[in-house]
């Protein structure tokens, strides 16, 4: 096994992903053998709480302790499921897609793992319509597991059983949320349950379910291998492990990487992605997708990780930044982006379903030269009025993120624009 | 024969068998009504009202709340669609890196706009929210490959390629 | 939802200390407590979903706590020491931008719009202070469906608060309205253009804050809330008394809209009495009396003065020894004793055939005499289990079979304690059921509206769905009389409905008259004393036929059949028919016999179609929505109605006609009559006659009833344009007309206060213009109206009383060779005969047609579409065949749609396929 890389180290860039020989002769499947042989279900969740795992679908929930809400033992609900959120739909997000199609073997091995610890007999990956290349890895990794006896009834003999089905979506970025996730599956309505009941204690079809994404799921076979020590001595600063980083934009060479946790955004930048292109210079940049505040040149030292972004009141998110360079537009890129949350609200809610295309449509007026100056104050409000708990979930939220730290650090783009009736970066006389 | 009978009779024995092995993954059968469409989409393009109901008669679902579905899901088509579906990506990282020029030229190439169909039935273009492929931005997919990142004469190449 | 009986807890509004229940949700504890919040998803009766986000207050943790967050009140429950701001700038801030966003795409049609002036959403708009548009953007608009004859679509004005597909598909299991697409994109409405299939689709109108679901029968003779004058009156449709507000104007009534009443129909109303209003405008109801001077070669009917009429009939009745009347089971408890008073006892009918009548008397027999209480409506919807025998209730009750539908959530809902869920939280309370549902068993000829949510459903003959109930008693408890011959099957079954019924805390059992056989009532009577022998606190709940069955059934009259059809020698007595159509509860034949035998022949009646050849007097009844009176529903409960309408010419209420009658006709009688002017004479007459009745004039406050010495007024109060109210006639301001009957006046002037229940007549308060102003009625949100009347329940169950079971259990029904069984299928609309006079509802009545199970139909060789001959003793029909898959085998169903064919069902029939002409 890869030491440093244990999520990406057995990935081949241009090949196709380890079979599940390959993946066994690298020492994969042992950790699931040794835990079905020697470890209870109470150990795992054990190992994994010391691990200090925390979610890299975007909230940073501790998996560990997640897990401690699912009821245990023999009055337990059943059967328990496990759901794999492999909806990855974020704009600027591709890093789960690059576990599914290159490894698939590690997921299924964490998913055993994660089933086994809260005794969930079935698994659903629910994948995003466009990995068609995924969907295919997975079923065939899913087949040749099942042959071995790594699936199915009674694994390897342990008394253990546990089924995985790959569910794939029809669109709506909303399905990632974990609740509207559930509906999903369920082939009800796609709208964000409120909580609670908590899909703990009550979640797909009414029982005990944790949702958990992709990457989070592809660490626990090295937390199992090697154990919760090593883990946590994998990140730099405070997280544990380490992080699938992206770099999008106008980088000379955009990607995803496995680094350390909390290793700086320059080094990303600079590093691994290569620096900016030619004739591109960095003015600022979403450090973990498109639900994510800006931040600038100041921040480049910063540690990536979860509490180090949130104090300066932005999130590590996905850990996929994307890069604004100074020949592109800021209102321009935050009219996309909230032509993007707009577009995908599942319109429950009425900030959210209506205030998003007010907000979209003010960004597109000032973009295309029609602004007023009382446009920015309302863009103002809508960052508080769609804040936290305002809205149903966290979709309409995660949209002002990036409006509010624009209007903080480019406020002044967007008073030129409202000032010279037009965008600066566009050539005159033409509209976007 | 009534529509009734029509409509029970529209969905192949294949069909029906690839729907029934969905169903089986899941402990209700709502559940495998969006896979139902998709697979009966897959072969036939688009899902028209009679194959809507179709579907939901063998899903055994109420007509209207599997239309709620699929009129909620942006890939499950209601009206007829070309013969090749292309998924311009429209979110930030291909704004980015140029998508704008990719969807200007495909309409000039194929004369036609956002949701449209060319007039041979070949195309039908669509905006599509970022496709996970941002470090190959500007990113297109066409049916059911990635292509990117893509300049507009590459664009032009793969649209003239072998396509029917 | 239920109000909880835990003690009162403490909760700060804006610094005020007031005590609150902690079962409720902060919305409903500022709105009891009579603050105004804003609010369009939450529904008293739906609960809460956290969609509009309308509601917000801020909520801060303690006293040191100043910053505050702001919550959804109707998501956040009300707990001891919670500490809520309404007035608090940010909440104030937020609620008027979620109405602004909600402006954003509302087309601000109101000058056109049927909701305007009774509009949640207008209010609700004045209410947060959004007045100034910012938004410079375009609209965005779609095409609006026709959705059938009763309900009008505009979607151009949805703000997207889903009340609707809530209260369609989750209260009523409606399946065909929807919503379509997301984000700002939302279609809520049918897959494609056709009529509401839903039964309760009515409520649309006003489960709607806006105008996108409108009235289309009020739209046809369109007028402004404030320019109708609105009556309380009782549903005259069904058996279950409904409440209801009937809206008049210039003579015409103009629509119907849920009277809220905390027992009976709560908020809903079925769609046959809110659209069947309109035969009260029919162009051939009887208005003017009519005499018809000969009998001989076809004389007919001429009109004439009241007073003429009456000196005819006086002097034609002089020389009469008897009068034999004809009660109604669709008239006043008050007019069907006026006639037995004129007649005597012994010649009074109650106006019902051999079957209704003796069913009636059986139901009251077992409401009165027995151990197990009669339930209202809304107990049976916080029934925990139960079982319906032989009654198709979205046929026959429509609104005890909503409530049956909110029954099966009961006994799941108990796990939401140990999930820390509360109840009015529907959205958890949904997750967290996840469509379990508890038990609910249905024993019908063929498949009912409820079956989607029935734990088994068993068919069969009606005899054997009784033979199956009296199994099920005496599994029960077995004193109660065995059933023959049971297979295996039937016995699981009987086991499982006998344990399901038997474990439960509140189980029901319901059935009714809907298949005409008596067993099936006695049966059901069986399964509630077993479970109330067995210590189970059970409830019984009946379907009958009309507004008044049971109350003309306590006067103990006779049933029509006997004497029709033995002809007993009448030696030309004369005949009063009160409100009857006797076609539809005598064979034609037999009618016209006994007809002839009378002489003269009177009706009253304000029915048309109800007037046979024979008549010889006509006196133009007021309908029960332009008259006041007493009707007693199928709970037991008698309720008041006012008149709708002022007093026109020529037209009087049934009573007084008879009374009038009494007078010209110099009768004995008319001595108990001659003091009789107005309905509280005629309460104490009836209170000292039938014990039982003893307390029916307490159902509403007597005539003289004041308010500060005001009547009140059945318009609301405007502030301009006073004389507007009879515009369309006279700009000048005449004297409004007069109504000494009631409190009631037909003016806008009288007291502002609100009044007794029972004299409600409209929802209106200060800032609430729409109907969710009922919420200003309620001590307690969703709880009674405040100083609630709901009527007089002249049973109490005698619950340690041991009486017999029923004995003799029917035997199974056989086959017969080449007969089948012809039962009578009641149809909503079709089935009763007011509501059928109603155009709305005449374009929803299925055509008539025997139903057969596919497999019968085979046999008999035919096919959907195809014409049979039925044949039976004094029955020969040709009726088009239906097939149904759900109908039991061997039972042929007689659709109920209007025409008598019914009565003597169920009956062997033999059934030929018609020679194809
Ligand atoms: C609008 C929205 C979209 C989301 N999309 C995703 C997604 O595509 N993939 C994902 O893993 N988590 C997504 N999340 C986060 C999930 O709700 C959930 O927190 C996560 O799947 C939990 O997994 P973790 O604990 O392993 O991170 C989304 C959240 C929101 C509010
Ligand atoms: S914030 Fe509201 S409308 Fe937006 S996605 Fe969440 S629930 Fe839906
Ligand atoms: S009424 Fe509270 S959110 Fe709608």
């Amino acid at each position: 096994m890869n030491d440093d890389r244990p999520l990406t180290g057995q990935i081949r860039r241009h090949g196709p992903p380890p079979t599940l020989s390959e993946y066994e002769d690298c020492g994969g499947y042992a950790p699931v053998r040794t835990m079905l042989s020697h470890m209870t279900p109470e150990d795992v969740q054990q190992e994994v709480m010391n691990s200090n795992l925390r979610g890299r679908g975007g909230a940073g929930f501790p998996t560990g302790q997640k897990w401690s809400f699912v009821p245990m033992g023999a009055d337990a609900p059943r059967p328990k499921y496990l759901v794999v959120n492999a909806d990855e739909m974020e704009p600027g997000s591709f890093k789960d897609r690059l576990l599914l199609e290159g490894h698939p073997h590690r997921l299924i091995e964490g998913i055993i793992i994660a089933a086994y610890a809260i005794q969930a007999e079935c698994a659903y990956v629910f994948v995003r319509w466009a990995y068609h290349p995924s969907v295919i890895a997975l079923g065939r990794a899913i087949r040749e597991a099942r042959e071995t006896g790594l699936l199915g009834h009674n694994l390897l003999g342990s008394g253990f059983s546990l089924t995985v089905h790959v569910h794939t979506s029809a669109g709506r970025y909303i399905c990632g949320e974990e609740t509207a996730l559930l509906n999903a599956l369920e082939g009800h309505p796609v709208i964000p349950r409120s909580k609670p009941p908590y899909p703990q204690v009550c979640g797909l079809w009414g029982k005990p379910t944790i949702v958990q994404n992709v990457e989070t799921v592809c660490n626990l076979p090295h937390i199992l291998a090697h154990g919760a020590k090593w883990f946590r001595n994998l990140g730099k600063g405070k997280d544990a492990g380490t992080k699938l980083y992206a770099v999008s934009g106008r980088v000379k060479q955009p990607g995803v990487w496995e680094l350390p946790i909390g290793t700086s955004m320059r080094e990303i930048l600079e590093h691994h992605a290569g620096g900016m292109q030619e004739g591109y210079a960095f003015r600022a940049m979403q450090p973990g997708g498109g639900s994510t505040g800006f931040l600038t040149e100041d921040h480049l030292d910063l540690a990536m990780d979860f509490d180090s972004l949130s104090s300066v009141g932005s999130r590590l998110g996905t850990g996929t930044a994307i890069v604004l360079d100074d020949r592109t537009c800021p209102v321009g890129f935050v009219r996309n982006l909230e032509h993007f949350f707009a577009q995908e609200s599942c319109g429950w809610c009425t900030p959210c379903r209506d205030g998003l295309p007010w907000v979209e449509r003010l960004l597109a007026d000032i973009d295309n030269g029609n602004g007023r100056p009382q446009d920015v104050e309302i863009l103002e409000r809508h960052v508080t009025l769609l804040g936290p708990g305002r809205t149903y979930c966290a979709h309409a939220p995660g949209a002002m993120e990036p409006l509010k730290s624009a209007l903080r650090y480019f406020r002044s783009d967007f008073d030129r624009h409202i000032h010279d009736q037009r965008c600066p970066w566009k050539s005159q006389g033409t509209e976007a | 024969m009534s529509r009734d009978e029509k409509i029970r009779s529209m969905l192949t024995e294949e069909e029906k068998g690839m729907i029934d092995e969905e169903l089986s993954h899941y402990p209700t059968t709502r559940a495998g009504g969006i896979e139902a469409l998709k697979i009966v989409q897959r072969r036939r393009g688009w899902i028209s009202d009679d194959l809507l109901l179709a579907v939901a008669h063998h899903v055994g679902m109420a007509p209207a709340e599997l239309d709620r579905s699929a009129t909620f899901y942006n890939l499950i088509f209601r009206r007829p669609i070309g013969r090749h579906v292309v998924l311009v990506c429209d979110s930030v990282s291909c704004w980015l890196m140029g998508a704008d020029r990719l969807r200007d030229r495909l309409r000039h190439r194929l004369g036609v706009g956002a949701g449209e169909t060319t007039a041979d039935g070949r195309f039908t273009v669509l905006p599509n929210v970022c496709l996970g492929a941002c470090d190959r931005a500007p990113a297109v997919m066409i049916d059911e490959t990635l292509h990117g990142p893509l300049t507009e004469d590459e664009l032009d190449r793969l649209l003239d390629s072998q396509m029917p | 939802m239920t109000k909880g009986n835990t003690d009162s807890i403490t909760i700060h509004v804006d610094g005020r200390s007031v005590q609150a229940d902690p079962q409720r949700n902060l919305l409903e504890s500022c709105l009891s407590l009579g603050f105004d919040l804003p609010y369009f998803c939450w529904h008293p009766a739906m609960g809460s979903v956290g969609a509009c986000r309308q509601c917000a207050v801020k909520q801060f943790k303690d006293e040191s706590d100043q910053a505050g967050r702001i919550v959804m009140a109707c998501m956040t429950p009300s707990a001891e020491g919670t500490r809520i701001s309404i007035e608090d700038s940010e909440a104030r801030e937020f609620r008027a931008s979620v109405i602004e966003w909600l402006m954003l795409n509302h087309p601000h049609d109101c000058p056109v719009c049927d909701e305007g002036g009774e509009c949640h959403l207008q209010d609700m708009t004045v209410m947060t202070g959004h007045v100034s548009r910012r938004y410079r953007e375009s609209k965005r608009t779609y095409r609006n469906q026709d959705l059938g004859p009763f309900v009008t679509h505009e979607m151009n004005r949805c703000i997207q608060c889903y009340r609707c597909v809530r209260f369609y598909r989750d209260i009523a299991g409606g399946e065909d309205l929807n919503v379509f697409g997301s984000r700002d994109r939302l279609y809520f409405g049918r897959m494609t253009d056709g009529t509401l299939e839903s039964e309760f689709s009515g409520n649309l109108v006003e489960v709607c804050p806006t105008g996108v679901f409108t009235d289309k029968t009020l739209s046809r003779h369109y007028a402004r809330k404030w320019d109708m004058q609105s009556t309380p009156s009782i549903c005259s449709h069904c058996s279950v008394g409904c409440n209801v507000h009937l809206s008049e104007r210039a003579g015409i009534m103009r629509r119907v809209t849920n009277r809220y009443h905390s027992r009976i129909n709560g908020y809903f109303l079925c769609d046959r009495g809110r659209f069947g209003y309109e035969y009260v405008n029919h162009p051939q109801r009887l208005r003017r009396p009519a005499v018809r001077a000969s009998r001989e070669n076809s004389v007919s009917l001429i009109p004439l003065m009241p007073a003429e009429a009456l000196a005819q009939l006086g002097v034609r009745l002089a020389q009469k020894k008897r009068i034999v009347g004809v009660g109604s089971p669709r008239a006043s408890l008050e007019s069907n004793y006026a006639l037995r008073t004129l007649v005597g006892g012994e010649h009074f009918f109650s106006g019902m055939s051999e079957v209704e009548h003796h069913h009636a008397s059986l139901i009251l027999r077992v409401l009165k005499g027995g151990p197990a209480p009669s339930w209202s409506v809304q107990e049976v919807e916080q029934a925990d289990a139960a079982l319906i025998l032989g009654e198709d209730l979205g046929h026959t009750a429509p609104r005890l079979a909503l409530a049956l539908r909110q029954s099966v959530r009961n006994q799941p809902m108990e796990q939401l304690e140990r999930l820390n869920i509360p109840r009015w939280q529907d959205s958890a309370v949904r997750t967290a059921l996840h469509g379990q549902k508890g038990p609910l068993y249905i024993g019908t000829v063929a498949g009912t509206s409820l079956d989607d949510v029935a734990t088994r459903t068993f068919r069969g003959a009606p005899n054997d769905i009784a033979r199956l109930g009296c199994a099920v008693a005496h599994k029960i408890y077995p004193d109660s009389p065995k059933s023959s011959e049971l297979s295996l099957s039937e016995a699981d079954l009987i086991r499982e409905i006998a344990e399901a019924l038997a474990s439960a805390k509140r189980p029901v059992v319901v059935a009714g008259t809907g298949t005409g056989e008596a067993w099936v009532i006695k049966a059901a009577a069986n399964v509630a004393w077993a479970l109330r022998r067995r210590g189970v606190a059970a409830g019984i709940a009946f379907a009958l036929q009309e507004c008044n069955t049971l109350g003309v059934a306590l006067l103990d009259g006779r049933s029509l059949d006997r004497t029709a059809t033995t002809g007993a020698d009448r030696n030309r007595d004369a005949m009063i028919i009160l409100e009857n159509d006797l076609r539809r509860r005598l064979e034609k034949p037999t009618l016209d016999r006994w007809l002839e035998q009378f002489d003269p022949v009177i009706v009253i009646d304000h029915v048309d179609e109800a007037v046979p050849d024979h008549a010889d007097f006509v006196f133009p009844a007021a309908p029960i929505a332009c008259s006041d009176g007493t009707l007693v529903n199928n709970e037991g409960c008698a309720q008041r109605f006012f008149s709708a309408m002022p007093k026109e010419p020529d037209v009087e209420e049934s009573w007084r006609w008879i009374r009038d009658i009494a007078r010209h006709a110099s009768r004995d009688s008319f001595q108990s009559m001659s003091n009789w002017n107005r309905l509280e004479d005629i309460h104490d007459a009836i209170a000292g006659e039938f014990p039982l009745l003893r307390r029916i004039g307490e159902t509403a406050p007597p005539a003289p009833f004041r308010i500060w010495d005001q009547k009140i007024p059945r318009a609301p109060h405007r502030f301009s344009g006073r004389t507007a109210l009879p515009m369309l006639e006279t700009i000048h301001e005449p004297q409004p007309p007069d109504d000494p009957e009631s409190p009631l006046a037909f003016s806008m002037e009288g007291t502002p206060r609100q009044p007794p229940s029972p004299l409600i007549p409209f929802f209106w308060a200060s800032r609430w213009n729409s109907n969710e102003a009922v919420n200003k009625f309620q001590d307690e949100i969703g709880g009674p109206l405040r100083n609630e009347n709901p009527g007089v329940r002249l049973f109490d169950a005698q619950s340690r009383r041991v009486i017999p079971f029923f004995e003799n259990a029917p035997p199974r029904c056989d086959r017969r060779n080449n007969q089948l069984l012809l039962v009578p299928i009641p149809r909503l609309f079709g089935a009763e005969e007011l509501s059928a006079r109603s155009s709305a509802i005449r374009e929803r009545i299925p055509q008539a047609a025997v139903v057969l199970n596919p497999r019968d139909a085979d046999r008999l060789g035919v096919r959907k579409g195809h014409a049979i001959d039925i044949t039976a003793p004094g029955l020969v029909r040709r009726l088009p065949v239906e097939t149904d898959e759900t109908m039991a085998g061997g039972v042929a169903g007689l659709l109920v749609v209007g025409d008598g064919a019914y009565v003597t069902l169920p009956a062997w029939v033999t059934l030929r396929r018609a020679p194809s002409t």
